[in-house]
């Protein structure tokens, strides 16, 4: 009661807006005034310095704007607020602006400067509007801003500002076709992007403003299938449809034997159906037959690219979304083998149960699909049948679907269908009932008397609508076997009483007069009748009239000469002018004159010339030459902007066009060109299609390029991960075919349940998808706990959000790195695993080039990470390294690679946190490089440059390396401010002959230096940092870590901290504070009975504290 | 893309129009209310229709036409789903999606249409974002907000948008944390004047209830998820998962949303709930006919079946009919000649009959079909399909949600041919 009583005050009060009409309230006086009136207070209200008074104004605008009422005189008042900081003020402005901007070009321009201003803003929301806006106000004046604007968002550092630069593009573009050239730069640009945010947006920008430069997309090709799955459903859509014309141009058609064999078998098909032709006949001959035998030679085998489209877009069918279902199915249907196509029926029959509209759509689809892949929908049949409650316009195309699925084995089944919709109510429905009758019976002769005969018995049918499409069929149905049905004519004759619908009276004077030699008793009565009511006929009628009375002139003349000449007499004097003139056209011919000319010789062989029988042809056929799914399928017609679809090209293109370059695709870590990769694959097939598609290289790298795009939860970027992946391993097979495929399958059921037991011990892990995930799981399982909270910190500091967003998502980065290298040899002997992990990067690199299946270290491998490992140690000086009996997994200062020594053609660099102080600065981060030369040839002048920062971070370059001769290593060390943030440092490694892109990402551990406090000061600084700052984790510790000195060990190893003296042995403290702010970071581990834990950290900033014990934590648990 | 949205009602008022690019006359629409008057339902509107310079592509939802104008090509589905998200929205911040409620939040259905597209292309249409940016009306807010000037944008940034996991929103925290799923099967049938069956099928879907605080992964599982033959996944579900263990794992949107629907083919045996008793006789003489329609309960597995009702359609000729009802009521609309029997709870000790005599237009000749009937049925507790829910576990979070599956069948489209 209470309830809905405030609802309705609420409706008044909160949105006197909603008020329709304010012309209708009272106080508001005449019409004219009121207008006047209600802008003037308007102006006032916006002029005030309330801000509720401003946004009651801007309500009141928005809603005549809604109703389409002209509010457009109040611009000047309207664009003073743009600066307003009232935020819903400021979104109702910019809705006004962008509506009326177009027609006030000149005070539009008043508000430019606010967005430029936008633009610069440090969060990433304000500027993505801000640039939206701007690029939404429709004033030519402005395109060099925009232009201007959009360039550099496309280089933003957020994803969301280069997704919104994407959505401009179109906007600048149909504002200025001229900027094409320019637009297209951004666009190839921002096609390179790798995160899924942005991916679907270029497309569509791509789609409106070039879609012919379809070369744009070869280096992005593998990049966008393997993120489609992440992609939001609308951007699935468009790049779907963009792919399946790029498969038409590169990619050759699937299904090239069987349409060869189609093509020889039927003889007369399209290609090679000009026989008649002498001269090509021959030419053509001989080229059938060398693409027959090229056929034969070559046998036709898939591009990896074109099986990794298919298969990434596969999922998709699953989606919730009809037109990413759609998207799919007719990408399948336009380029998946015969074979494969028919996985995408049960997905359209499942639309089926969607909005109508929906249906409608995909009906009309379905019906192209069945004229040419029947066997597609057999299965489906009962889907199709339709309820007395379907719209018509549903009911026909079901029918319509029905009919092309009908073949000798179904169509008895068809047919008692159709039997009980021909009871229906709905006459249009029936109508369309007996056209697909029709059009069974004369598809599948051994139905055609039943049919026919059925339709003889509609005949008697009460509605005449009913009757009459009975006719007009019957009449196409007799012309194939007339003499058999003379009795049915006669019938028919006698309908001519009653039958008053024009169509159908034409139809029965057209048979009779075609077949009168059947009825002839008959036909001149019938006549005779006609001839009464000539003139009350319509136009339809009166031709065929004529017809058969020329018809009957020619073969019983003696009987009908004086009714003929009646007729045509009538006819001479009609009104409608065809009339007039077949009548005496018809006369000409059929009376001789003396100088009726030599015509007349030939009337007989004219009229009663033998037709052809109709085909009744579905009106879905050669639909399919439109892209199916596209607005001009639907239409039958070629919509604005349609871009058709290419026929297969008769030999593919050079497919190296797809190979990604490593150094600019890979900034961090290595891969190898996949096309290099595919190579080696093939020549170890055996091996690796033994271990099952092993793919470690990428691994790494795909994983890196999916968690730039901010995974925070990891279930993203696992699943395009995987993807990737099973990608590798089927390129690794990539000739076998579907077997191999289903091999795999199997293989990967049983890895499955070997991974089902809860410690993944096995070494020759690479990467199956399903174990990839498990260790994902489980690792998320971990730390999910900790995650959350970051996301909580998220939430309460949103100004800075943005930074923050970004550092959660490089810090999952980390992480995964992090876990790849330490779940993996869980059981091995502690001393191992330092060397293990440093190998971990290169020995999937490396395992990819060797024979050798066992994960075994190769001599070069041992080599050069002993004496990284030597090397490291004795730079270190952690504590840690010191006491060589309990090194931990993580203990030993850990080793990055940076540059990988095949993708640096020789150089090899890795990098380390040496944690000694960087002496030039100490707001530094001290990173220890080492370089490493296996090369034949030296390399010379190492430096770096074009270094790229996020904001306020800083760098100290190392010294130039002058020489570094083959075989040798160096080390320098470099500084890195990195604002106490994980945001990565990105550079270019120069040599003298190459430049290789890098980046450099800190754990957050690293980001800290140690202090020393006493236990007092440690205490009272603690007090200091509670309630938001302290973050406090209850875990169990690992079996081999219960003790003071490995919970030392593992914690000083995770984060550069030092030990602050404790009373108590069942807590070990540390302290340490951030580099660059000097924040404090404490650490507290107190240990309980059985491995229970407590682990808290109080530190002024929140994500670094988050961050920390997320990574303490793993350390401990592990 | 998307050029201009208008939003019509039934009696062919334009009393929305917004555009994302340059503005179209609103007279564009002229075109489609020709045919709208051609087409005598609203249903038989074609969804796509050609003028000369722009494609009209639109939706009927809630007695309301959604018309949007494009003027290139854009795969229509595209454009038909989109604009029934945008009636999806409306219903999940307004409660329904009529007239009345749009234009009573005007602003707020302004402002939501602003975020969804831009420039013609979807933007934001995940609801857990949208509720971000512009919050949903409610009673508390609204008499907040006129006492303090606060507004229902919200002041915080949409920072969900920027995340891998657009469906959920950030920060989410309840007091009861909680996560329901209702498992509602809808029986699709149609079943011949002998009453065999001629077509069966079962289309399923798992709704979801979810309000649990942070970042929960759940994962479902079913005890016999082989049963189902073809599926479909809120964009949240990782479809790897499913394809290798046949389990949904997703981090949920926080809220009311559909998981997945399922379909179970008729290639496993539908079960019918019920069987009926028909015969519906009119007589060539004396312009009246005869009904008589009998329900019992077939294979339901021992529960009762409830909201049993019945739907005719009637030929247009039918003018009244005399009926008895052993059980329930049944109402005759003179108007749209539906026939409705409303009969409750099946007992099967004691069958529902509905017999009795219509009468019809004198001198009209008897109708040559009969009508068929449109069943309702309800049955609590029962996936008619035999699937079961075998555990729901949660793992990202420390807290045990409660947790509840229901179940429940219901004929879809259920008639019975006469």
């Amino acid at each position: 009661m209470s309830a809905s009583s405030a609802f309705n005050d609420e409706k008044g009060g909160s949105s006197s807006v909603g008020e329709p009409e304010y012309g209708h309230d009272p106080a508001s006086g005449g019409i004219f005034s009121s207008d006047y009136k209600r802008h003037d207070d308007l102006k006032e209200m916006l002029d005030s310095n309330k801000d509720s008074l401003k946004l009651e104004a801007m309500k009141r605008i928005v809603a005549m704007i809604a109703r389409g009422k002209n509010a457009s005189d109040l611009f000047p008042a309207v664009v003073k607020n743009v600066a307003c900081k009232n935020i819903e003020v400021k979104k109702l402005v910019y809705v006004y602006l962008v509506r009326y901007a177009e027609e006030q070009q000149d005070l539009a321009l008043l508000s430019i400067s606010t967005f430029q201003r936008g633009l610069k803003d440090p969060n990433q929301l304000i500027r993505a509007s801000a640039l939206r806006v701007l690029s939404s106000i429709r004033v030519t004046i402005i395109v060099p801003i925009m232009m201007l604007a959009i360039k550099e968002a496309a280089s933003d550092m957020s994803p969301y500002v280069r997704k919104t630069a994407a959505h401009a593009i179109p906007k600048l573009y149909s504002l200025d076709p001229e900027q094409k050239d320019q637009l297209i730069e951004v666009i190839e640009k921002l096609l390179a992007d790798k995160t899924t945010l942005v991916a679907g947006s270029v497309v569509m920008a791509f789609e409106e403003v070039c879609p012919e430069r379809i070369d744009l997309i070869h280096k992005n090709y593998r990049k966008l299938c393997n993120l489609l799955i992440d992609v939001e459903e609308w951007g699935q859509v468009v790049i779907i449809n963009m792919l399946t014309r790029y498969a038409r141009t590169q990619f050759l058609n699937p299904n090239i034997n069987e349409s060869l064999l189609e093509e020889g078998g039927g003889g007369e098909k399209t290609f090679y159906g000009s026989d008649e032709d002498e001269d090509e006949d021959e030419e053509e001959k001989e080229k059938k037959a060398e693409v027959a035998a090229m056929a034969k030679r070559k046998p036709y085998v898939m591009d990896p690219d074109h099986r990794l489209l298919l298969r990434n877009t596969k999922p998709l069918l699953q989606s919730r979304n009809a037109a990413v279902v759609m998207a799919v199915a007719q990408l399948y249907f336009h380029l998946a083998p015969k074979a494969e196509v028919g996985v995408i029926a049960k997905a359209l029959v499942r639309l089926l149960r969607s909005h109508s509209e929906v249906q409608y759509v995909v009906l009309q689809n379905v019906a192209t699909m069945t004229i040419k892949r029947r066997g597609m929908f057999e299965p489906y049949l009962k889907s199709f049948y339709i309820r007395s409650t379907d719209p018509t316009q549903i009911k026909v195309l079901k029918l319509e679907v029905l009919t092309n699925l009908a073949n000798e084995t179904n169509i008895s089944t068809i047919l008692r269908e159709f039997q009980t919709y021909i009871r229906s109510m709905d006459k249009d429905f029936v109508a369309a009932t007996i056209q697909a009758i029709g059009r069974c019976a004369t598809n599948i002769g051994e139905v055609r008397d039943t049919c026919l005969n059925g339709l003889v018995q509609l005949l008697s049918n009460r509605d005449e609508l009913v009757v009459a499409e009975s006719v007009v069929v019957i009449k196409k149905l007799l012309q194939m076997q007339p003499e058999k049905h003379s009795d049915i004519i006669k019938h028919m004759a006698k309908l001519t009483d009653n039958i008053q619908v024009p169509m159908a009276r034409a139809s029965i004077l057209w048979l009779i007069g075609e077949y009168c030699e059947h009825v002839p008793k008959i036909a001149p009565d019938v006549l005779r009748k006609m001839a009464k009511s000539f003139t009350n006929e319509e136009d339809i009628v009166k031709l065929q009239i004529i017809n058969l009375a020329a018809k009957l002139y020619l073969t019983n003349s003696k009987q009908t000469k004086l009714l003929t000449q009646y007729v045509l007499n009538l006819a001479k004097y009609d009104q409608n002018y065809d009339i007039r003139d077949r009548a005496r056209f018809i006369r000409q011919l059929i009376v001789p004159t003396e100088k009726s000319g030599a015509l007349s010789k030939y009337a007989k062989k004219l009229f009663l010339a033998l037709k052809p029988a109709p085909v009744l042809e579905s009106p879905f056929k050669d639909r399919d030459h439109f892209q199916l799914g596209s607005l001009s399928h639907l239409l039958n017609a070629k919509a604005g902007g349609y871009q058709e679809l290419p026929d297969w090209p008769e030999a593919a293109p050079d497919p190296s066009v797809r190979n990604v370059e490593v150094k600019e695709s890979v900034p961090e870590w290595t891969k190898c060109s996949s096309r290099e990769k595919r190579k080696e694959k093939k020549v170890e097939k055996p091996f690796y299609s033994d271990s099952e598609g092993e793919s470690g290289p990428t691994e790494s790298a795909d994983s890196e390029s999916d968690s730039a795009s901010g995974s925070e939860s990891g279930s993203g970027s696992e699943e395009s991960g995987s993807g990737s992946e099973s990608e590798e391993s089927e390129e690794g097979s990539e000739s076998e075919e579907e077997e191999e495929e289903e091999e795999e399958e199997k293989d990967k059921k049983k890895k499955k349940k070997e991974l089902k037991k809860p410690v993944p011990e096995t070494e020759s892990e690479q990467s199956s998808e399903e174990e990839d995930r498990k260790i994902e799981r489980k690792s998320k399982q971990r730390k999910s706990d900790s995650e959350s909270e970051s996301d909580e910190d998220e939430e309460s500091e949103s100004e800075s959000s943005q930074s923050e967003s970004e550092d959660s998502e490089s810090e999952v980065e980390v992480k995964k790195k992090k876990k790849t290298a330490e779940t993996k040899p869980p059981s091995k002997p502690v001393k191992k695993e330092t060397k293990k992990e440093k190998k971990e990067m290169s020995l999937l690199d490396l395992d990819d080039f060797e024979p050798a299946p066992s994960p075994q270290v190769t001599p070069v491998n041992t080599f050069l990470s002993n004496s990284l490992v030597t090397d490291l140690e004795g730079l270190s000086l952690s504590d840690s390294v010191l006491s060589p009996a309990t090194i931990a997994p993580s203990s030993a200062l850990k080793n990055y690679e940076l540059l990988h020594r095949i993708t640096g053609e020789g150089l090899s660099v890795e990098y380390c946190f040496s944690r000694q102080p960087f002496s030039p600065d100490a707001n530094m981060v001290a990173v220890q490089m080492q370089f490493t030369n296996s090369a034949t040839s030296d390399t010379k002048n190492l430096h770096m440059e074009d270094v790229k920062l996020q904001s306020g971070m800083r760098v100290k370059e190392f010294p130039e390396i002058e020489l570094l001769s083959a075989g040798e290593t160096a080390t320098a060390v470099m500084g890195i401010d990195f604002c106490d943030s994980t945001q990565a440092a990105n550079f270019q490694l120069c040599t003298h002959t190459r430049k290789f892109f890098v980046s450099i990402q800190p754990p957050v551990g690293e980001l800290m230096r140690p202090i020393f406090l006493t236990e007092n000061e440690f205490k009272k600084e603690q007090g200091q940092l509670m309630g938001m700052n302290e973050i406090t984790e209850k875990l169990t510790l690992d079996a081999k870590c219960r003790n003071e000195h490995a919970i030392v060990q593992r914690v000083t190893a995770a984060a550069n901290l030092s030990r602050v003296p404790c009373g108590s042995d069942k807590e070990c403290r540390f302290a340490g504070r951030t580099v660059t702010s000097s924040s404090l970071v404490l650490v507290t581990v107190a240990t309980k009975e059985e491995g229970a834990a407590q682990l808290t950290v109080n530190c002024e900033k929140m994500v670094i504290g988050t961050m920390l014990v997320k990574d303490i934590l793993l350390a401990l648990t592990q | 893309m998307i050029h201009s949205l208008f939003l019509i009602n039934h009696s062919g008022d334009i009393f929305l129009e917004k555009h994302w690019k340059s503005v179209i006359s609103r007279s564009v629409c002229d075109y489609f209310f020709e045919v709208k008057e051609k087409a005598v339902d609203p249903e038989n509107v074609p969804p796509v229709l050609q003028t000369p310079h722009h494609y009209l592509i639109s939706i009927y939802r809630g007695k309301l036409f959604f018309l949007s104008v494009v003027q290139t090509e854009v795969p229509p589905l595209f454009v038909i789903e989109f604009l029934h998200r945008v009636a999806d929205t409306f219903q999940d911040y307004f409660g329904e999606c009529s007239e009345g409620v749009i234009k009573d939040n005007l602003v707020t259905v302004y402002e939501l249409l602003e975020e969804m597209l831009d420039n013609g292309f979807p933007l934001a249409t995940e609801s857990n974002v949208l509720k971000e940016m512009i919050r949903p009306p409610n009673i508390l807010r609204s008499v907040v907000n006129t006492l303090t000037g606060g507004s229902n944008v919200g002041d915080t940034l949409p920072t969900g948008q920027l995340s891998n996991v657009p469906w959920r929103r950030a920060g989410v925290k309840y007091t009861n944390n909680e996560a329901y799923f209702d498992i509602i099967e809808e029986i699709d049938a149609i079943l011949d004047k002998s009453g065999t069956t001629v077509f069966a099928e079962i289309q399923g879907v798992v709704e979801a209830c979810v309000r649990l605080t942070g970042m929960p992964d759940l994962t479902l599982s079913f005890m016999n998820p082989r049963l189902l033959d073809d599926v479909s996944f809120h964009p949240c579900v990782r479809f790897k998962r499913w394809e290798s263990e046949r389990v949904l794992s997703f981090i949920p949107p926080d809220g009311n949303f559909t998981l997945m629907t399922y379909h179970v083919s008729s290639q496993n045996l539908v079960a019918i709930p019920v069987y009926v008793k028909q015969s519906i006789n009119f007589f060539e003489t004396g312009s009246c006919g005869r009904l008589e329609i009998t329900i019992g309960p077939k294979q339901n597995m021992g529960k009762t079946v409830e909201g049993l009702m019945v739907t005719i359609h009637m030929p247009k000729v039918v003018l009244s009919a005399n009926l008895t009802a052993t059980q329930g009521n049944y109402t005759y609309d003179l108007t749209t000649k539906v026939l409705v029997w409303d009969i409750g709870k099946l007992n099967p000790q004691k069958l529902p009959n509905l017999r009795g005599s219509l009468s019809m237009q004198a001198g009209a000749p008897k109708p040559e079909e009969n009508p068929s009937l449109n069943i309702d049925l309800k049955i609590q507790q029962l996936a008619i399909s035999g699937l079961k829910v075998s555990r729901l576990d949660m793992y990202g979070e420390k807290y045990k949600p409660f947790k509840g599956v229901k179940y429940l069948t219901k004929a879809g489209k259920f008639q019975v041919r006469t």
